[in-house]
């Protein structure tokens, strides 16, 4: 197939008048079309609403407006996010009675002020709560490098559609992984900033103490560009920071020669599959990386994060599984009934050792800008598959896909993924900074881009 | 836990919580339950000083 244009590319030909915003999205709605029905990554296309903006957007530039970093760059958001006139269905099929959203997601109205076209809303896991692309209501998001194979999840429509090149960049959720999952699973670049970092006005929560909003893309510049217009402070989103944007897009190509970087240790050595050790030892070998940092307590971190996630996400739909339990997934309502009978001191100690956490890999980040580990312990499984061995021990998929994703949104540090474009599957590497340092990772990923040691790969099974 | 003895906790919370737990549910909870239990033992197992706060600090 002809790789269709990046964000960048889309933005600088509309800039320029060489292509319109229209044609862009029209290029995007034809894409969906032909293979949506494979890859069923989209739930709502918002065809006639994406055509008036991307007029818009046009009539703008031959007004003389200066155009958006994004003019006329389409992209879709998990379907978490509000869109206006759409119920938010998060996945789920008792959100499908909630009336249409009033108004676009905080996030959303960003992109848009930058010149982005919205084209759609996205499949997820059912209220985020996964690891596998799976969905009981829409069918599974199916991955664009072998469509019998789990996206990942739970943004798994986001990586789908930008992995399968239908939109250049796409939004999701990330609580304990499902950013990295899904990009990791389809081979693409997937941001999940600091805690705190872009606002989740207007989306539908799950874990609000470890909510994170970001993009997908298939490059590093396209991520960046995206991440950029999305920042700064939102005060509907209690927990967004107060700080100004900090522009990362100009500072890439900044050498990163004299950053101190380290493979994460321990519990991120472990449990892997060879393609992720694999993957991570390319990473490690194209920046020169020997040294290994141990990061205390992950595995109890992880638990911690488990705890907090459980309990939390029971209580945001406790009502729900008083009046509606039979309309949830029902793998989704057991995990949740169990979640609200954690004790409640346990959920208290979980985030008191939070903080110790944080403070230890603070410690850690007083020497050392950026730390590597596997994003995900294999390459996408087979949708439905239920087990795999791992170290000669049969394991349950769903709850060791995110094993090393969970520790670190578990103290909000902003990661981004990579992935590394092994045959006959891709598979992510984790590229973590300290607290607002999102350009520490995103220069290190644009490096490894430009050397050539990860690329999101052409989709290989469309 | 016992089985019996974590069905009774289950039984109870689910009195206390005003949820409805169908029979054909219990295993799948009861399952769940032990993994979160699990991890929240591991939690409960790690000493912090009395005078630890917890992530989320209330600012007035």
């Amino acid at each position: 197939m002809t790789t269709p244009l990046s964000a960048a590319e889309i933005a600088k030909a509309v800039a320029s008048r060489k292509l319109s915003a229209l044609e862009a999205t029209e290029t995007a709605l034809a894409r969906i079309a032909q293979h949506n029905g494979l890859l069923n990554c989209f739930t709502d296309v918002t065809a006639d609403r994406a055509r008036a903006r991307a007029r818009q957007v046009d009539a703008d530039l031959a007004a003389g407006k200066s155009p958006g970093p994004l003019a006329g760059v389409p992209f879709a958001v998990k379907n978490l996010f509000d869109v206006k006139g759409i119920s938010t269905r998060a996945g789920s099929k008792i959100n499908r009675d909630l009336p249409p959203a009033l108004r676009d997601a905080t996030l959303i109205e960003r992109m848009e002020a930058a010149g982005a076209v919205l084209v759609g809303a996205l499949n997820m896991g059912e209220y985020a709560y996964d690891f596998t692309g799976e969905n009981v209501n829409d069918g599974p998001a199916r991955n664009p490098h072998d469509p019998t194979r789990m996206t990942g999840g739970s943004s798994g429509g986001s990586g789908s559609a930008v992995g399968g090149a239908l939109v250049p960049l796409a939004l999701g959720s990330d609580t304990n992984g499902s950013i990295r999952v899904p990009a990791s699973f389809c081979g693409v670049f997937g941001l999940k900033p600091t805690y705190g970092r872009l606002s989740r006005a207007r989306s539908f929560p799950f874990v609000p103490s470890l909510d994170h909003l970001g993009p997908f893309a298939r490059s590093v510049r396209d991520l960046t560009l995206a991440y950029d217009v999305m920042q700064g402070p939102d005060p509907a989103d209690a927990a967004c920071t107060t700080r100004s944007p900090e522009i990362v897009t100009p500072l890439l190509a900044e050498n990163i020669g004299g950053l101190r970087i380290a493979l994460a240790g321990g519990w991120f050595a472990q449990n892997l599959f060879p393609e992720a050790v694999e993957a991570v030892a390319h990473v490690a070998k194209a920046l020169g990386v020997k040294r290994t940092v141990e990061i205390p307590e992950a595995a109890r971190a992880r638990a911690a994060a488990y705890v907090i996630t459980t309990t939390e996400g029971a209580s945001l739909h406790l009502d729900r599984l008083r009046k509606r339990p039979n309309d949830f997934d029902p793998a989704v309502r057991d995990r949740l009934i169990a979640g609200a009978m954690v004790p409640a001191p346990m959920v208290d100690r979980a985030q008191k050792f939070r903080r110790w956490y944080r403070a230890k890999l603070l410690e850690i980040f007083k020497t050392v800008d950026l730390l590597i580990a596997p994003a995900t312990p294999c390459v996408a499984p087979k949708i439905g598959q239920v087990n795999f061995t791992l170290e000669g021990v049969e394991l349950p998929v769903r709850a060791h896909i995110g094993i090393h994703t969970q520790p670190i949104s578990f103290v909000g540090l902003p990661v981004v993924a990579v992935p590394v474009p092994l045959e006959p599957m891709p598979v992510g590497v984790q590229l973590i900074a300290a607290p607002w340092r999102e350009d520490i990772a995103l220069r290190v990923a644009y490096a490894l881009e430009r050397m050539g040691a990860v690329a999101s790969p052409p989709p290989r099974g469309i | 836990m016992s089985t019996g003895s974590i069905d009774d906790y289950i039984t109870a919370v689910a009195k206390a919580l005003n949820l409805t737990i169908e029979d054909a549910w219990r295993p799948a909870v009861r399952s769940n339950l032990e993994v979160s239990l699990r991890m929240a033992r591991l939690v409960d197992e790690f000493k912090l000083p009395d005078e630890s706060e917890p992530a989320s600090v209330f600012s007035a």
